[in-house]
């Protein structure tokens, strides 16, 4: 049963909370247009996939404990990234083995967290949105969404209902965009490789806007694209389904 | 083999460089890809078949020992015999005692990626047999002294014109202008060159996708038929497998062979599935008159019961690196050693330790592209996540990288402290940003920005922005930086 105003945590995301508060903003729009009420803990920092993924497991199980603690006592915890949603539903619980009562409370919040955009197609059953987009965007599909949380055809049945959007799909949408958190630093060159297969398939879609569920790999794409001179603009999917594009799109200036 | 898995990056970097190598991986990436998807698509049944074969391979897995006595019983039933081999050194000399017990001179060989492992040829070279590799990708690779550059197309980093020019070089007694632009050609060209050698050869090795411990067979697949020409032509027959190649029944390697093809080439099955079971009986037209296997361990019977344990489901399919984005961009030489891609990452650091092979693990964005194809289920990004938890916790980890990591932990553990971080940063970010809303050089982060801008945050933090919304009039702010 969903209760009928539902009592939402937003996980806001490091990422989001340093660089694009805009997507916070139009998460908590899209969030609050569906009829819920949003909290945001301030216990908040990171879900932990920067230790995580070097192998830190220690200060890992630690911020998950904070993050764990500060999300208690909602009915949903809404996360506006496909890969922090899965780090928490899908990698919690198994870090506090031995320590039961957290393993416990962590399935408890594995449970009810969602991906933003699968949180309002599948939990809330949202079929359309009250925006409007002129022009045509293409989207890419960020691997911990895609293949950990099965985020596909939500965002695209969302982005169908969005007034004067046309959605051209993206060659290899699927394949990976070279981010990988701390793996786009420590392999820099190959990452740059990943990253400039992605960048020409974005502009060889001819769209004038990149869409994707993960800030990550959004500044990324974004920061290449811009390196290479293309035209092709780059936002949270959640900017252009809240209609909230009154912020400069990723990487760009005022001027622009 | 020598390992460079310690010099990922420059192998990387020599890699990413070279523009035949590239257009060779281009290929690649395209064709096994769509192939798996179409052969996936065909068969309905193929995710439940894909539990079904990691189901078989976890039982038997179980009950190793119990399977791998079977197994050496009924190979000695039918006259051929097991040689157990705990490293590569013994397997290497079990091999090399075969060969001189009957004189060898000459070997023919089929694909076996645990000859590479154990190094064979240059072994067997140096002590005076000739190793002739029949499968063509790997004679591609033995004219040019290369190692597999991929588990089942060993030398799919060439192009059609690198191969060319090999044969025109080492088939100097062939007519120079003859036409070698069809594929066939080469096929061909490679069969004339190879047939002499396979009535020559005293012995014939060929690896092993599968033993059954059921009738004691040993099966290859192949595409050539050259297998079923190596190992029946010569007086001996020697079969050489790692010992996590076993299953109990032929019903079970049934099930696990109608996903081995397609998830690697995409065929519905190879053109070839041959099944040896020990020597030439009485009766028998053909085949050899001793059979052996050399069943190799090599660290394997140490993985059983650890975290790595699932790895030795694996049947080489080669579907994890053919999907892998790293795979693609690098190809299978940087991996420095014998098994590249994701399987590597993962086998490579048990086998010859994670202190040469630490960066394997690491050099994934952790996609997660190979679990979702592995025909048995193998989770490939959680073990590598348990070998960087290994060289953390063994401070193998790259000090600037572990201080820095430690220092953000030291924030994100402590809320409060974070969001001032928080808020500082973006401003700082934000004013060296400028007007143009990115930077397109950043101390520290050099590795980002040599290849793309930074994009510039948009000033304020989210929880600054947040605490004035619910302090002020409750409307949602002016968007920052809007
Ligand atoms: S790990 Fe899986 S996908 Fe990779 S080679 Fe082995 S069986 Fe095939």
């Amino acid at each position: 049963m969903i209760p009928s105003t539902p009592n939402v945590g937003l996980f806001v995301t490091c990422l989001v909370d340093l660089f694009r508060p805009s997507v916070g903003f139009a998460a908590v729009e899209l969030l609050e247009a569906a009829g819920c009420r949003v909290t945001v803990p301030a216990a908040q920092t990171c879900c932990g996939q920067p230790a995580y993924n070097m192998g830190d497991r220690a200060d890992t199980r630690e911020i998950a404990r904070q993050t764990v603690k500060a999300f208690q006592g909602f009915d949903y915890v809404v996360v506006p990234s496909g890969s922090c949603a899965a780090m928490i539903k899908e990698h919690y619980p198994a870090l506090f083995t031995g320590e039961p009562e957290m393993q416990s409370q962590a399935e408890v919040l594995a449970e009810k967290t969602h991906e933003l955009i699968s949180f309002l197609a599948d939990v809330l059953k949202v079929e359309g949105v009250d925006a409007q987009y002129r022009g045509t965007v293409t989207y890419h599909d960020s691997c911990s969404g895609l293949r950990e949380l099965g985020v596909k055809q939500q965002p695209r049945r969302l982005l169908a209902s969005v007034e004067g959007l046309e959605l051209v799909e993206l060659q290899e949408a699927e394949v990976c965009c070279g981010f990988g958190g701390t793996f786009c630093v420590k392999y820099p060159e190959v990452s740059n490789k990943i990253v400039e297969t992605k960048a020409e398939h974005i502009e060889g879609s001819q769209a004038d806007l990149l869409l994707a569920g993960d800030l990550g790999c959004l500044m990324n794409m974004a920061g290449k694209l811009k390196r290479r001179g293309a035209k092709v603009e780059a936002r949270h999917v959640a900017e252009v389904l809240a209609g909230k594009l009154d912020a400069p799109a990723i990487g760009e200036g005022k001027g622009s | 083999m020598d390992s460079t898995a310690h010099a990922f990056k420059d192998n990387a970097h020599k890699a990413l460089g070279d523009d035949q190598l590239q257009e060779a991986l281009g290929n690649l990436r395209h064709g096994f890809t769509q192939r798996r998807a179409q052969a996936r698509d065909q068969l309905p049944e193929f995710d439940a078949l894909r539990d079904a074969a990691r189901d078989i391979k976890n039982h038997t897995l179980a009950h190793l020992d119990l399977y791998l006595e079977r197994y050496e019983s009924k190979v000695s039933e039918q006259g051929g015999k097991v040689h157990w081999c705990a490293t590569a050194e013994d397997a290497r000399r079990t091999i090399l005692d075969i060969c001189r017990s009957v004189d060898a001179k000459l070997v023919t060989k089929g694909k076996s990626m645990v000859a590479e492992e154990i190094g064979l040829n240059d072994y067997l070279e140096a002590n005076g047999v000739t190793p002739a590799e029949t499968d063509l990708g790997e004679y591609i690779i033995q004219l040019r002294n290369e190692p597999p550059s991929h588990i089942i197309a060993p030398a799919v980093h060439l192009t059609k014109a690198q191969v060319e020019a090999d044969f025109r070089k080492n088939h100097s007694e062939l007519p120079p202008e003859r036409s070698l632009v069809e594929p066939e050609a080469l096929v061909q060209e490679a069969r004339t060159m190879l047939r002499q050698k396979y009535l020559d050869a005293d012995v014939g090795i060929t690896g092993a996708n599968f033993l059954i411990a059921e009738t004691g067979s040993s099966i290859i697949v192949t595409n050539e038929g050259n297998g079923d020409l190596t190992q029946c032509l010569p007086k001996v027959h020697i079969v050489i497998a790692s010992l996590e190649k076993v299953v109990p029944t032929l019903e079970d390697v049934s099930i696990i062979l109608r996903v081995l093809a397609r998830s690697g080439t995409g065929q519905e099955f190879t053109a070839y599935t041959t099944f040896s079971t020990g020597p030439k009986r009485e009766g028998d037209l053909d085949g050899p008159d001793e059979y052996h296997v050399v069943l190799l361990d090599n660290g394997r019977s140490a993985m059983l019961g650890s975290e790595y344990q699932d790895v030795l489901r694996c049947i080489r399919c080669g579907a994890c690196m053919n999907h892998c984005p790293v795979y693609h961009a690098v190809g299978g030489h940087a991996y420095g050693w014998v098994y590249p891609g994701p399987i590597g990452a993962v086998l490579t650091p048990s086998l010859i330790g994670v202190e040469e092979a630490g960066h394997l693990p690491n050099a994934s964005t952790f996609c997660g592209r190979c679990e979702a194809v592995c025909p048995m289920r193998i989770p490939l990004p959680k073990m590598m996540r348990h070998w960087r938890e290994k060289e953390f916790e063994r401070n193998l980890t790259p000090t600037a990288a572990r201080s820095g990591l430690k220092l953000w932990a030291f924030f994100a553990k402590r809320p409060a402290l974070y969001a001032m971080l928080n808020r500082f940063n973006a401003r700082l970010l934000r004013a060296l940003g400028g007007r143009k809303g990115s930077l397109r050089s950043l101390p520290l982060a050099s590795g980002w920005t040599d290849h793309r801008d930074f994009p510039a945050p948009q000033g304020k933090s989210f929880q600054e922005l947040w605490a004035k919304r619910q302090n002020g009039s409750g409307a949602t702010p002016r968007t920052p930086g809007a």
